[in-house]
């Protein structure tokens, strides 16, 4: 431990004397190559440009925008060291929530007929209220029971998914109103997606929430003892966790105009996935949100790619499989540099 | 002649033992940690039959000494003799097949696990059909208790046991491995009178059969009833062994601390204000009882004790990680209820702690972020967002201040000596203005420059008006520092000195006492 580092210093601290690559960097590399990959490829075997097709890269981001979204809260709770698996059934029981009031008078099997043609913006609230609401029961039995967030999380993963199909007994909810589906239409998902990651980027960098969220994950023992009250600020992680889940599931009934109780399937595992090959460490402490954005459109490239090349969907998600097992393999390399350095 | 312990197991299988007068002699051992000399040419005889107690102060080269007889660790240099030969043991199994069980202080029994199962591990008996043989397992078990005068169900769980009973599985354990050498790390700490009673029983019938044992203690009394020889440690030096019958208590205890104190302290006279805290009778339940003391404004506290004495948790208490059982703390003469660090620090209390790695330092962040940490709970925040510039600026000052030596604050805190993100995590405190400073080891594991920094820093502060108070497992440390010394033993208050009459026979009787 008694490196090198301390004996040569200066005696004084001098800010930026050392700049360092922003360690988005490399994960921006990888996505450049893996687009320059499928660019050629695209030449040699189907005949046409990969990058130079507007529409299919609008598709490709569209598709990942609501992955993005929860990957933005996952990322925070990977961060504190936790997991969140409940968010895939939160986006279902939220995009059923949700639709259940936005439903149009002209739609003649509305579940609420008297809470038809509401404004937009209470079928958002009760998204993400319920969404919230859901976070805040995953934060209060991980902070207070001490259960591993792997549990607790896992618990509502499968009552969420059962609270959605219990909803209205498996049926699906259409017939949403045109102020409620335009948040699903066109760039709208995406633009929610960034501001989402702007907000929580900034949230993370430069506000005491963010400082403490790390100094958690680092350790959390220190934390505690300096101060930081973990259980209140492991309860406002993963209510924000759910929340943002809660908004996908918004977005997801948006854009589909109608919700179903198996809306969000795996998408906890997508989520994940983005996080961890944005270089969020799954042992806690480290991690960026412009990383995870960089994480998600790498997700969308790889799918939209195989797309391209006409790859059959079957190998796509074994490839997926590997990339996430990979992106974690090379964490825990960089961990172990990082103790011999 | 080096046998390498293959052969050794072998040639004790035989029988053919060379009946050496010494089961264990040890010679010239040095062991080396990064910074720190554990054991400096040190020597230790055992004879077989005898109970050899080590004696020492907390770091004084006991425990290292231990381990290196298990196997756990291996000498840089120096021979150990096993019965005459020459041997060299690589692992704790190792030791345990040439004859040397240790019993740790911390039991390694598996509790779901039966006792029988917990003693016959990964040798079990097996019927013909390679299945573990249970009726015979419990056979041998209750021979073996027999033979101990052991009154255990060989089939019950472990988890079942009490500490005591746990100790008796683990020595029948060492037992059945005909093991010739038996190491007990400080046995009695967790039995009553009774159990100890037995305990030396045991190792009296242990003794009369010709096992050499080794036994680490801390209470003098047992030293007299139990140990046929002692040998004392001072600071990783081997010091002397004696006949226990042949010395007093206060032989012992000057052995023991007989250092000079040769470290300058830059203690000064600083005007002593008002008393600043005040514990009346704090209790944590199974831990410590009835802590009474002031500190006051500008003094510096000194608190001794050996392992496990409650120092460590007073202070955790004291700062709200661990909340009291019953007592009352009063700042500046308002009585508080503390009940998380959190309410300690808005008293402007702070508190390094004792370890650095597992309750101080951020690891995998940088300086900066280590050293804001305590200060963002009420300071430089507007509206949620940190005013990086004025932290930033205070952090550079604070660790110009320390002499923090880091190229910059971007630096991770884990590239940093221990010295210096000693220094961090005192910049850490200081950055939240203290009026009540608890310091636990402050300067463990660090170099001799950098403690003497801090020593200097502390009578800073001290001059400053804060009250200290000052948790250290070097005497020298704590008599050279503190305006009285308050020690511990065994989770109660032994008594408190002042400067002028501590010395260090005088601490270390209250400690052992």
């Amino acid at each position: 431990m008694e490196t090198n580092v301390a004996a040569q210093g200066t005696g004084s601290a001098l800010p930026g004397a050392k700049r360092r690559m922003p360690p988005e960097f490399s994960i921006f590399l990888v996505l450049i190559g893996i687009a320059l990959v499928y660019e050629i490829l695209g030449w040699i075997f189907v005949g046409q440009s990969f990058l130079m097709n507007p529409q299919r890269l609008t598709i490709m981001i569209l598709q990942v925008a609501v992955i993005g979204i929860i990957a933005v809260g996952v990322t925070q709770v990977i961060i504190t060291g936790g997991i969140d698996l409940s968010s895939g059934s939160v986006v279902g029981m939220t995009a059923m929530f949700s639709a259940s009031v936005a439903q149009a008078s002209t739609w003649p099997r509305a579940l609420y007929p008297s809470l038809t043609d509401l404004p937009a913006i209470v079928p958002i609230g009760l998204g993400v209220g319920v969404g919230l609401l859901a976070g805040f029961i995953n934060g209060q039995l991980i902070a207070r029971t001490k259960i591993p967030p792997f549990i607790a999380t896992l618990g509502m993963m499968v009552s969420a998914r059962g609270i959605s199909k219990w909803y209205t007994k498996g049926q699906p909810v259409s017939g949403l109103t045109e102020q409620f589906n335009f948040i699903g239409t066109g760039i709208w998902p995406v633009i929610v997606f960034l501001v989402v990651a702007i907000i929580f980027h900034i949230a993370l960098r430069y506000t005491r929430y963010g400082k403490f969220t790390y100094a958690i994950g680092a350790n959390v023992q220190a934390a505690r003892v300096s101060g930081i009250n973990v259980e209140a600020h492991l309860i406002k992680v993963y209510a924000i966790a759910g929340m943002l889940a809660g908004l996908a599931g918004v977005v997801t009934a948006a854009r589909a105009q109608t919700a179903q109780a198996g809306m969000g399937v795996m998408y906890e595992l997508d989520a994940i996935a983005a996080t961890v090959i944005g270089g969020t460490s799954l042992t806690g402490g480290v991690g960026r949100i412009t990383g995870t954005v960089i994480g998600t459109i790498i997700l969308g490239v790889m799918t939209s790619g195989f797309t391209f090349l006409r790859v059959d969907a079957y190998y796509q998600e074994i490839v997926k499989g590997l990339i996430i097992v990979a992106a974690v393999v090379i964490d825990v390399y960089r961990q172990k540099n990082r103790k011999k350095a | 002649m080096t046998l390498s312990p293959t052969t050794m197991a072998a040639v004790r299988a035989s029988g053919a033992v060379p009946n050496a007068e010494y089961l264990l002699n040890v010679e010239g051992i040095r062991k080396e940690f990064p910074g720190v000399v554990a054991l400096d040419d040190v020597s230790f005889r055992l004879r077989r039959g005898t109970v050899h107690a080590l004696m020492g102060e907390n770091g004084a080269g006991k425990s290292t000494l231990m381990k290196i007889l298990a196997g756990i660790y291996t000498p840089d240099k120096g021979e150990v003799r096993l019965k005459g030969a020459d041997i060299r043991l690589k692992s704790p199994l190792d030791a345990l097949e040439n004859g040397i069980a240790m019993i740790h202080q911390e039991l390694n029994l598996m509790p779901f696990m039966t006792v029988a199962e917990n003693i016959w591990i990964r040798r079990e008996p097996k019927n013909r059909f390679g299945f573990v043989d249970h009726g015979e397992m419990r056979r041998i078990t209750a021979r073996l208790f027999d033979r101990l005068k052991i009154k255990i169900d060989p089939e019950i769980e472990v988890r079942h046991l009490s500490v005591a009973n746990r100790q008796m599985v683990e020595i029948a354990k060492a037992v059945s491995y005909e093991s010739d050498v038996l190491i007990m790390d400080e046995p009695t700490s967790a039995l009553t009178e009774r159990e100890v009673a037995h305990l030396f029983e045991i190792i009296r019938d242990l003794r009369s059969q010709g096992i050499g044992i080794v036994y680490i203690t801390h209470k003098m009394n047992e030293l007299f009833e139990i140990a046929d020889e002692f040998s004392v440690f001072r600071d990783g030096k081997y010091i002397g062994t004696h006949a226990s019958s042949e010395v007093t208590r206060d032989d012992i205890i000057r052995m023991m601390v007989g250092r000079e104190i040769t470290q300058m302290f830059p203690k000064e006279e600083v005007p002593i204000g008002n008393v600043m805290l005040s514990v009346n009778n704090l209790t944590l339940d199974g831990v410590f009882r009835d802590v009474s003391f002031d500190v006051r404004a500008g003094e510096i506290l000194g608190i001794a004790g050996l392992v496990g004495s409650g120092r460590s948790n007073v202070a955790e208490t004291l700062f709200g990680v661990t909340p009291a059982s019953s007592g009352t703390i009063a700042i500046d003469g308002k009585t508080v209820s503390i009940d998380s660090p959190n309410t300690a620090i808005r008293n402007r209390m702070a508190f390094l702690t004792e370890d650095r790695k597992d309750t101080g330092c951020l690891l995998i962040l940088d300086v900066l972020e280590n050293m804001q940490i305590a200060v963002l709970q009420d300071r430089f925040v507007k509206g949620g967002f940190v005013a990086e510039k004025d932290i930033t600026a205070a952090c550079e000052e604070m660790s110009r201040k320390l002499r923090v030596k880091t190229p910059n604050l971007q630096e991770r805190i884990e590239n940093l000596s221990g010295g210096n993100q000693q220094k961090v995590l005192i910049g850490r405190w200081l950055l939240t203005n203290p009026r009540i400073l608890i310091l636990d080891e402050p300067t463990r594991g660090i170099d001799v420059g950098a403690k003497a920094e801090i020593h200097r820093l502390v009578t800073e502060l001290a001059r400053n008006g804060v009250a200290v108070i000052m948790i250290s497992s070097e005497m020298p440390e704590v008599l050279g520092m503190s305006d009285r010394i308050m020690v511990m033993h065994e989770g109660r208050v032994t008594g408190i000195l002042d400067r002028a009459e501590a010395t260090q026979i005088k601490v270390m009787e209250l400690a052992a006492s």
